[in-house]
């Protein structure tokens, strides 16, 4: 496992300069994948905030090959460049080994990709599908995504007087991955960033497809300071809003659990487009429903990991 | 029969057959695919090729066209040989990324086995597909019968490779008219057509080349305009890549293929212009009408992008009547795409012909020589009479 000090020293391939936001957490994931990603590799990006941001012609950020082909078919795109490199190692033109690696936004992945990631899911090319997930739609303008949170305002599920934000759940993209049985997945957040490197060299070295869903704050959509990324992160896993775990080969594992599970309001409550929720009268049937749900979620997670001993089916009557 | 280079060998072959006879000699490093009617059976032939070992492709099963297309500009921009094919909705699935593969000038070939396009669903030919994308920035050629499907994807390859275009090719021909009926091909021999392509040299470093190489970034107004002259101009020397390509194989295989054909056309008061297979019976029209004295001929229209425009009015300028069949409506506008190119072609001929125009044949409506007949009529009228009744009308409607 690489050290800290190793990483260090290796070169920057995602360069600075580019005209992402300062505090951007889009660009804290591409550099740490980067880092991890030692040797040559070919990046796909699909189009989003880290596609336009990186790569303004006649400038590129990018220090390897990458390549951009349109919004919801980087896997699709990524698995052609793949395709490619196997015929020709079998013909013998090419000797060196190559990583191969998309990234997607939520956007790009939960919604208008998904189809595009499941099919090469399926068809087992070798590559590392990274999703940036900054739960909106971020670079047209915060438009509500399949990942944005319930309770969140975006700007087309706006809080408004009859309607406060968006009112259904996310979808839980990992866990749709995981059910293509790969043999690496993961999520991961930017603040934990030794766990992140881990994750992305173990899904490089699994023998098939990959992926790794991993939280990338937006202060722009979050409303938060641009230095209060990585906090918001941190948050984010210690409310178990975003829990940190990997499926390897089929088998969840939790790899992180925070000492005490803080409640979901202090991750809410840190960032601007949850204010509507706790202003005024706010809105605590929501707040408890959110809290419900992560509870929910985090049961079921530790359930899957072996932590919590499986539920009998009837349990939830019983409860109530 | 032409001397040719190399001895022909003679197969009995559908368009399908005669088009995954024509990728298994080609051996392209990449084949992207997803099955639609009428496209499929030459996609399952192909894949028996890969199965069997008889090709080194690998061969990716997508999830739709979209990703088929997407996976071939994946490996066309890694600097693999690609190819695929498909059909009226896998095509129009596919439209967003036909004008990236060739914005990002990655010369991969397609067979376009033209259906109708829904709605309402229909499987059978028309040219609403292909026709559609003719400002896609793709080479666009239409077969008249598989040995034409066979031969013009090779052809198509060579050009659309050469370094002065890099642009895909796609290939047309009729879904079931010619993809399902089976007529004797001459062959090359499998050397033969890989002398012809010979092995696959990108332009530029590719994705695999390991150098920091950036392809498909975001180009704003101060340079998106001076990318798409380039490509206009890459399509613009396509006509001569074609050309060459052309003369080249027709050393291999004795047949000749030009931009346009025509038939018993140089001294006709009425030519009737055509694509795909209804040339073939048109052709035959022209031989009856002919026995009966009246003065028709015929120009095929082979390849729809780069429009030939010179080969046209050269073909018709000194014609009285020409009589376009467009199998492909286009909306509210004057006159459907074959038709609206050509007398745009024709404008500055010094006694230009009067032009008319049918729609014929939509959703694969059968077009039989008294169809065609009933055209040529119309025209020998309007030859005669020096007047238009109506510019664009309908054949085998009710």
């Amino acid at each position: 496992m690489t050290t800290l000090k190793e990483l260090s020293r290796r070169e920057e391939r995602f360069t600075g300069g580019h005209r992402l936001c300062s505090g951007c957490g889009a660009a804290i994931v591409a550099r740490q994948v980067l880092l991890a990603a030692d040797g040559p590799v070919v990046i796909g990006n699909a189009t989003g905030c880290l596609e336009v941001g990186t790569t303004i012609y006649p400038y590129t950020s990018w220090k390897v090959p990458w390549i951009h082909n349109a919004f919801e078919n980087v896997a699709a795109t990524i698995s052609g460049v793949e395709t490619a490199y196997r015929v020709f190692k079998e013909q013998g033109k090419l000797d060196k080994d190559f990583h191969f690696i998309a990234f997607g936004g939520d956007g790009g992945t939960y919604d208008i990709g998904l189809q595009a990631l499941s099919g090469v899911l399926e068809r087992g090319h070798k590559m590392l599908y990274v999703c940036y997930d900054n739960q909106a739609y971020m670079n047209t303008g915060i438009q509500r995504s399949g990942a944005t949170p319930k309770g969140a305002s975006t700007t087309t599920a706006p809080h408004g007087k009859l309607i406060p934000g968006k009112i259904r759940r996310r979808k839980d993209l990992t866990a749709i991955v995981a059910a293509h049985h790969i043999p690496y997945a993961a999520q991961a957040a930017p603040h934990a960033f030794m766990d992140l490197v881990r994750k992305v060299e173990k899904a490089l070295a699994a023998d098939g497809p990959s992926f790794i869903n991993i939280l990338a704050p937006c202060h722009r959509g979050w409303r938060h300071g641009p230095e209060e990324t990585l906090e918001v992160s941190r948050i984010a896993t210690n409310t178990c809003f975003w829990p940190l775990y990997e499926i390897v080969d089929d088998r969840w594992k939790l790899t992180y659990k925070p000492r005490n599970k803080l409640p979901a309001e202090e991750w809410m409550k840190f960032q601007g487009r949850f204010a509507h929720l706790f202003d005024g009268d706010g809105h605590p049937e929501l707040v408890a429903e959110i809290q419900a749900d992560v509870d929910r979620e985090w049961e079921d997670l530790l359930i899957r990991c072996g932590e919590l001993p499986p539920r009998e089916c009837g349990d939830e009557e019983e409860k109530k | 029969m032409a001397k040719t280079s190399v001895p022909q060998i003679k197969m009995p072959l559908t368009g399908n057959d005669a088009g995954a006879y024509a990728m298994k000699q080609v051996n392209p490093d990449v084949v992207a695919a997803y099955p639609i009617t009428p496209q499929t059976e030459l996609m399952q032939e192909f894949a028996q090729y890969v199965h069997d070992g008889d090709v080194d492709t690998a061969f990716i099963t997508v999830e739709s066209e979209h990703s088929a297309m997407s996976a071939c500009i994946g490996a066309a921009a890694a600097g693999a040989r690609t190819m695929t094919a498909t059909s009226a909705n896998g095509f129009a699935l596919m439209w967003e990324v036909l004008y990236i593969a060739a914005s990002l000038r990655l010369p991969i070939t397609m067979a376009v086995v033209n259906r109708a396009l829904s709605g309402p669903i229909n499987i059978h030919c028309d040219h609403s597909d292909s026709m559609g994308a003719r400002d896609a920035g793709w080479i666009q050629m239409y077969a008249e019968n598989p040995q034409e499907a066979y031969d013009l994807w090779l052809i198509g390859i060579k050009a659309a490779e050469n370094h002065d275009v890099l642009l895909p090719a796609m290939i047309m021909y009729d879904g079931f008219i010619i993809s399902h009926t089976m007529e004797v091909v001459e062959t090359l021999p499998d050397d033969a057509v890989k002398d012809y392509v010979g092995p696959y040299k990108p332009a530029y470093a590719m994705l695999l080349d390991e150098k920091p190489f950036t392809v498909g970034p975001l180009d704003f107004h101060d340079y998106y305009f001076e990318h798409k002259r380039q490509e206009i101009e890459g399509m613009e020397r396509a006509p001569a890549a074609l050309a060459a390509a052309a003369a080249e194989y027709e050393k291999l295989s004795g047949r000749h293929y030009g931009p346009v054909e025509t038939y018993r056309a140089d001294d006709a008061d009425v030519i009737m212009v055509a694509l795909g297979s209804t040339a073939g019976t048109a052709r035959y029209v022209v031989d009856v009408l002919r026995d009966q004295g009246k003065s028709v001929g015929l120009m095929k229209l082979r390849t729809f992008r780069p429009f030939p425009h010179g080969e046209v009015t050269d073909a018709l300028g000194k014609t009285k009547c020409v009589v376009v069949c467009d199998r492909v409506a286009s909306f509210g506008a004057f006159g459907s795409p074959t038709f609206m190119e050509l007398r745009s072609a024709l404008y500055e001929v010094a006694e230009r012909p009067l032009v008319i125009n049918y729609i014929y044949g939509l959703g694969g409506r059968d077009t039989g020589p008294d169809l065609l007949e009933q055209a040529f009529e119309e025209g020998l009228r309007v030859a005669r009479t020096g007047e238009i009744e109506q510019h664009v009308s309908y054949l085998g409607v009710r």
